[in-house]
């Protein structure tokens, strides 16, 4: 585990880049719309948190030269790679998530009902979009055209968890009680859960190099 | 597990007795599914023949994913080109009938829905896993290294069926929807189909699903004469 943490003290500039990001793209949203109504503000937040997830994410297997690759490969185990890099980017999306959430309601206003919910659609959401985002940079990295390849493989892998994640943010619009919820979550959850068994096991066959 | 590469095995595949067996199926179920009584229900009426069409589609469509996630598996483990060249063919056709499917699901929904597309949670993950599938062809023609391609399209195709399955199978029946199989009830329970239906749609079924294979046979023939070929020139 402390190699876990040892490779996740990189690119600290990552973060920088997508807060970047993040404040630009909501600012234009904001001079576009006057007013948003709940849905739009919706669907802008979690299009621009999956565009910020789809740029941080690519960056966790593509920046590495070959010669520091062969380094970690002699160092560590594959399981540790792939574990401390989706717990990377799931931190770091997850921080991603809260920071589009408090530009969002600063600029568009908060139409969420309860705050305790959004907090934990959002981070479902970041996780869900982190680890498979992960995965997927794992194979990236392996073609030729990696940086535009994984925004393009990305997307279909990670579609069917924003639109269960819209469809409960729509719902969190309103006041409803947990139960609501709990399908869609669990089904979130569940998605995640496979990912990372996934991983696990399938990981070492691309790490071989 | 069976070697497929055998001689024997080849000589099987490409014998003309098995697939006189899909030609005779499907000849009959078009023929009974179009001619034979079809029972008359509201909205439905005699589009539910599109049964015998759509769903075995989508079953042949599991059935040769489940079949292309075998031969993935397998090259993990030998490293054997052939096990690559099945999966990928498998996965091709299994695409291909996966199309196939959406088309007659689509179809069928603007004679009974009223549109084509509705945004209906089987409808919506069903293209989004075929969209999966794309990804995995997309990439596999992206790598050039044919080690590093196989190995990697290896891992995908396991990546792409587990994401499959909670997409079609668990996610639209937790949900509300306009499909058959939605709020918890299974698709197809015993009391579904009427006699008549039943005696069309199992062998409609089979029928598909050895047409699946059949088709699989021949592309996967044709790869290794041309990957043989590569061989040979380079």
């Amino acid at each position: 585990m402390r190699k876990d943490l040892l490779l996740e003290w990189r690119e600290k500039n990552a973060l920088s880049a997508i807060v970047l990001y993040v404040l630009s793209t909501t600012f234009v949203i904001y001079q576009m719309f006057v007013t948003t109504e709940p849905e739009v503000w919706v669907a802008l937040y979690w299009v621009i948190t999956l565009f910020a997830a789809l740029n941080a994410a690519s960056r966790s297997f593509i920046h590495e030269n070959s010669n520091l690759r062969f380094y970690y490969f002699q160092l560590v185990s594959p399981h540790a790679m792939i574990l401390s890099k989706m717990l990377f980017n799931v931190v770091l999306l997850g921080i991603l998530a809260l920071l589009s959430t408090l530009i969002f309601g600063g600029l568009l206003g908060f139409p969420i009902k309860s705050v305790k919910i959004w907090l934990v659609i959002s981070l479902v959401g970041a996780t869900g979009f982190a680890l498979a985002l992960t995965m997927v940079s794992a194979l990236a990295s392996k073609a030729r055209n990696s940086g535009m390849l994984m925004t393009i493989l990305g997307l279909p892998i990670i579609i069917p968890q924003v639109l269960v994640l819209v469809d409960l943010s729509k719902k969190a619009l309103m006041v409803l009680p947990f139960s609501v919820y709990g399908t869609r979550l669990l089904g979130l959850l569940s998605i995640d859960i496979i990912i990372v068994t996934v991983a696990l096991v399938f990981f070492p066959f691309l790490w071989k190099d | 597990m069976p070697n497929f590469a055998t001689p024997k095995t080849k000589a099987l595949l490409k014998g003309i007795y098995w697939k006189i067996i899909p030609i005779a199926i499907l000849l009959y179920v078009v023929y009974q599914g179009f001619l034979s009584d079809a029972p008359q229900l509201e909205i439905l009426e005699e589009t539910v023949r599109n049964l015998y069409f759509h769903v075995p589609m989508w079953f042949t469509m599991t059935a040769l994913f489940v079949i292309s996630l075998v031969f993935s598996l397998r090259y993990l483990r030998g490293q054997k080109r052939i096990d690559d060249l099945y999966a990928v063919e498998f996965a091709n056709v299994g695409l291909l009938f996966g199309f196939l499917g959406l088309t007659t699901g689509m179809v069928w929904a603007q004679f009974t829905w009223g549109f084509f597309w509705t945004w209906d949670p089987k409808q919506n993950f069903s293209a989004i896993t075929l969209l999966i599938y794309l990804v995995y062809m997309v990439f596999r023609n992206s790598i050039t290294d044919e080690k590093v391609k196989a190995r990697v399209s290896a891992v995908l195709n396991v990546f792409a069926f587990s994401a499959m399955v909670p997409l079609i199978f668990i996610l639209p029946r937790m949900m509300e929807s306009l499909h058959p199989g939605a709020d918890g009830n299974p698709a197809f329970s015993g009391y579904d189909l009427d006699g008549t239906m039943r005696t069309i749609f199992y062998p409609a079924v089979i029928g598909w699903a050895l047409l699946g294979v059949w088709l699989t046979t021949l592309r996967h023939r044709m790869r290794v004469i041309k990957d043989k070929l590569y061989e040979i020139h380079n």
